[in-house]
């Protein structure tokens, strides 16, 4: 689910567009778009906070053959959600869902991988580190 | 995700059936003993009929907590409701925002719902209650604002202590409970201020 909301739509159209048969399908609830509250911990561990309100699209969808699939993504792409919650369902599919597991889900993983890589490579490289005279306010000093 | 499995869809087009839907009980509640009838958009679950899926569909949602009748609890309306409502499902019929009847002969009395007060008559529970039937001509006769002269209906199923917890209501104005009565896709209002005499 992660991986699917994660991708990026064109890697999804192509994958979607690869696949033989496209499956028909019934909304249960068709794309809405609405916010919700993200909430923090500082440090991680610290008490829960709300950080802020990211907009998010969802949809349910049942194929033809039974299967239902939800997606969630953020954002307001409407046919993103509708092609996370249609590889939900196919992966639930038993003829499917092996091959799509490494087709799709692997390599979109793997896709989203080297885009962070190279996002975090930029930002690396533009690091400033930060150093301070010891001015004796830090107790571990 | 079982459950998920068997949640059959919600409206097709949910803003503009949810809104015509909503005025469709808005007339009905502002001419009581009107019978309505809703178009037939979203596929409703066992148990439920057209109109009080319509009705849920429309109304409830994640700030109405909802007495829901121990027929429906555990089976699919109750995944169908809580999927497409978000509606917190209560327990306490005093603390129930709206409250969904379908075995009208075995509900709680009427009083045990909560009837707002005096500052805010307006957090008073609604009932909406499937009947067994709805009809335009019948032994019960409704006077009070919204129609002329009297109307008379039928409403099948009811308890015997109904009416006379009715009166109690209707003597609680501006307190007090109001109810949808539904049927297959009919709807049909009674909110609090009108009378009624069997």
């Amino acid at each position: 689910m992660g991986v699917l909301a994660k991708a990026a739509l064109t890697d999804l159209e192509d994958a979607f567009a690869a696949l033989n048969d496209t499956p028909s399908f019934d909304w249960v609830r068709p794309p809405e778009t609405g916010l919700v509250m993200v909430q923090g911990r500082a440090g991680g561990t610290g008490q829960p906070f709300n950080v802020g309100e990211a907009t998010v699209t969802r949809c349910t969808l049942r194929t033809d053959s039974g299967e239902t699939g939800v997606g969630y993504v953020q954002g307001r792409s409407k046919r993103h959600a509708e092609l996370a919650a249609l590889f939900d369902a196919l992966l639930q599919s038993p003829k499917l869902s092996a091959r799509l597991q490494t087709d799709v889900v692997e390599r979109l993983a793997g896709l989203h991988e080297r885009r962070r890589a190279a996002a975090s490579r930029k930002v690396k490289a533009t690091q400033v580190d930060f150093f301070t005279m010891v001015r004796g306010e830090d107790p571990k000093a | 995700m079982t459950a998920l499995q068997n949640v059959g869809a919600g409206f097709a087009d949910p803003v503009f059936s949810a809104q015509s839907v909503f005025r469709l009980v808005l007339d009905a509640m502002a001419q009581s003993g009107r019978i309505a009838a809703v178009p037939d958009a979203a596929s409703a679950p066992a148990g439920l009929d057209v109109a009080s899926t319509a009705v849920a569909l429309t109304l409830f949602d994640y700030e109405t907590p909802l007495w829901l009748d121990p027929a429906l609890r555990g089976v699919e309306a109750e995944t169908y409701l809580r999927f497409h409502c978000g509606c917190p499902l209560v327990e306490d019929t005093q603390t129930a925002a709206f409250g969904l009847v379908t075995a009208p002969r075995y509900m709680p009395r009427l009083g045990e719902f909560s009837i707002g007060s005096d500052q805010y008559p307006d957090t008073s529970a609604t009932l909406v209650i499937q009947t067994g039937g709805l009809a335009d001509e019948g032994p019960i006769r409704l006077t009070g604002p919204g129609i002329k002269d009297s109307a008379s209906v039928a409403i099948d199923g009811l308890p015997d202590w109904f009416w006379p917890d009715w009166d109690v209501n209707h003597g609680c104005f501006p307190t007090g409970i109001d109810l949808i009565f539904t049927s297959g896709n009919r709807v049909m209002c009674l909110p609090r201020s009108i009378k009624v005499e069997v």
